[in-house]
């Protein structure tokens, strides 16, 4: 099976032999990926289910929560940290950040852009939390607690002197030009680094 | 019960060099009883050593020879299983102090002949693990693919990792902790002095007498048996259901379906377990503490152990030995860099959950034995 837009795109930017944390890895998708290319994958993930699919797939993951448990790893006990659409679930963004960058030196963030033109028009037209297909969850029962824009995530970034290395904007799953980004990119990856 | 089961033959080996153990004192020889199962390939590599739990024995997939029944884990280890024997050479080993043919209390005595009892020193979980190296290295198998353990069968694994982190390729824990908390001591401190009170223990020489502490045993046994179901479970099971009559008897016999169950799991227990091996072998739980060598840092057990892969499993129904537990090895091992899986799996049957139909567990096992990673 192909591999989601996002993840394809890390996978392809992480060298072999890295060391690399999946945060939020889900059955072990990207990891198997990464594998592949001879990468040392291993994962963080909150539902035991997902967890145990990936042990099962012979991949080194723990059951935990990005809100919590990163503080169990040492600094720099990786290359690459990543965290794939799972910032705008996190109780607080700005301090998962800081730890990502803190067991490793790079971090890959990709999240849903709330601001693309979709979730704006819906916003403007009908004055409802909009339900699309990178959110198509409803407001009141949505993991998505901290909707984000590429251009809140540049604020925040710049404000913490996080370096941003480079960024991948995706529109339908194809990448779109930076320009005008805060409106067409659906989802955005940032490669992110200590200055 | 017990003197019939000292004459089992088991397959064993006697190894005459001194075992030092972490008492100080040593054992002159060691024997230890062992069932393989599955092919050893040509160059050694496929062994997968499993460990058992406190009253387990070395007859893992195949029929005990004390009760006929199936091997406490046949569901898990053979031809097709979890732990595959089409694959892997399964070895499991009878732990020191127990009572299936393995050096333990009822061992004679070199000088004398008769049976060691009380005078059998102290052992601990990594003087069993000790013995284990020392069959592994009889056996001409100087590294293991995986050890695999439950319960206290973990705390070997974890014991192995900390001790020949060299001679393993990935431990597998589950159900399982790295120390005995102050709540697993005072249960096996209940069994213990239920043993010690039986008159006819005799102070642990009761071998060649017509008398053993089957009663005490029994009550340990019974005592033991509550901390590895769930509360859930007892009253799924039993409820407050009467035991084969309609009205309570307003007396002390069993009127309870819970109360005839364990009277019979306490007296069944009996046929197939030596008093004396109960006691050293909770005492060797009892002293478990990996962390007590490194100042309480648990991660310096672990130091050594940067290149096996682990993989830890709890129940969320388990106890007696509780999910913190393994987060707090897991937490250990990532704080020096190793290789570490870790679920919490839902499983309603408290902590004998791994030796049950959890078939998530089955998927778990497979997969960490599976990849040569």
């Amino acid at each position: 099976m192909a591999l989601r837009p996002d993840l394809a795109i890390i996978a392809d930017a992480v060298p072999p032999g890295a060391r690399v944390l999946d945060v939020g890895c889900g059955d072990g998708e990207l990891i198997a990926a990464l594998r592949a290319k001879g990468v040392d994958a291993r994962g963080l993930e909150i539902d035991p289910a997902n967890v145990t699919a990936a042990i099962a797939r012979g991949q080194s993951v723990v059951q935990g929560d990005a809100n919590r448990d990163l503080a169990d790893y040492p600094d720099d006990a990786f290359d690459y940290a990543i965290l794939s659409q799972t910032l705008q679930t996190t109780e607080r963004p700005d301090r998962v950040v800081d730890e990502l960058l803190r067991i490793a030196p790079r971090a890959f963030v990709s999240f849903p852009n709330f601001a693309h033109w979709r979730v704006r028009l819906a916003l403007l037209w009908n004055g409802r939390m909009p339900v699309t297909r990178l959110l198509p969850v409803a407001w009141y029962e949505t993991p998505n607690i901290h909707h984000v824009t590429v251009s809140d995530f540049r604020d925040l970034v710049r404000a913490k002197g996080i370096r941003v290395e480079r960024v991948w904007h995706l529109s339908g799953d194809r990448p779109t030009s930076d320009a005008a980004a805060s409106w067409r990119a659906e989802h955005a990856i940032f490669l992110i680094s200590r200055r | 019960m017990a003197s019939l089961l000292h004459q089992i033959q088991h397959q064993r080996v006697t190894i005459a060099a001194p075992l030092a153990l972490d008492s100080g004192q040593s054992l002159p020889a060691t024997t230890i009883a062992y069932q393989s199962y599955g092919a050893l390939n040509d160059d050694k590599s496929n062994a997968v050593l499993i460990c058992h739990a406190l009253t387990g024995d070395q007859y893992v997939a195949s029929d005990h020879p004390a009760t006929g029944k199936p091997g406490w884990w046949a569901r898990m280890v053979g031809p097709g299983k979890p732990i595959d024997t089409d694959r892997f050479h399964v070895i499991c080993a009878n732990v020191l102090g127990s009572c299936m043919g393995s050096s333990g209390p009822a061992t004679p005595d070199a000088a004398t002949g008769a049976p060691l009892g009380m005078a059998f020193p102290v052992i601990t979980i990594t003087d069993m693990v000790r013995a284990q190296a020392l069959l592994l290295d009889h056996l001409g198998i100087a590294r293991l693919q995986a050890v695999v353990g439950g319960s206290m069968g973990g705390m070997q694994a974890l014991a192995w990792a900390a001790t020949y982190p060299q001679r393993l390729g990935s431990a597998l824990v589950i159900a399982s902790a790295a120390r005995h908390s102050a709540q697993n001591i005072a249960f096996h401190e209940v069994g213990r002095q239920a043993i010690m009170a039986d008159p006819d223990w005799q102070g642990g020489q009761y071998y060649g007498s017509a008398r053993a502490p089957t009663k005490g045993l029994a009550v340990a046994r019974m005592a033991a048996h509550i901390t590895y179901l769930s509360e859930a479970g007892l009253t799924e099971k039993f409820g407050r259901r009467l035991q084969a009559r309609d009205i309570k008897s307003f007396g002390f016999d069993a009127d309870f379906q819970v109360e005839s169950y364990l009277r019979h799991q306490g007296l069944a227990f009996t046929d197939r377990f030596d008093a004396n091996a109960y006691l050293y072998i909770t005492r060797a739980m009892d002293y478990f503490d990996l962390a007590d060598p490194h100042d309480g840092r648990l991660a310096g057990a672990f130091a050594r152990a940067k290149d096996v892969r682990f993989t830890l499993v709890s129940f969320d129904t388990d106890w007696l030995y509780p999910t913190s537990e393994s987060r707090r090895i897991v937490q250990a091992l990532q704080s020096v860099g190793a290789a570490a899986s870790f679920v919490e799996l839902s499983a309603p049957f408290g902590h004998d959950s791994f030796l049950l139909d959890v078939p998530a567990l089955d998927r778990l096992v497979a997969g960490a034995l599976g990849s040569g990673f």
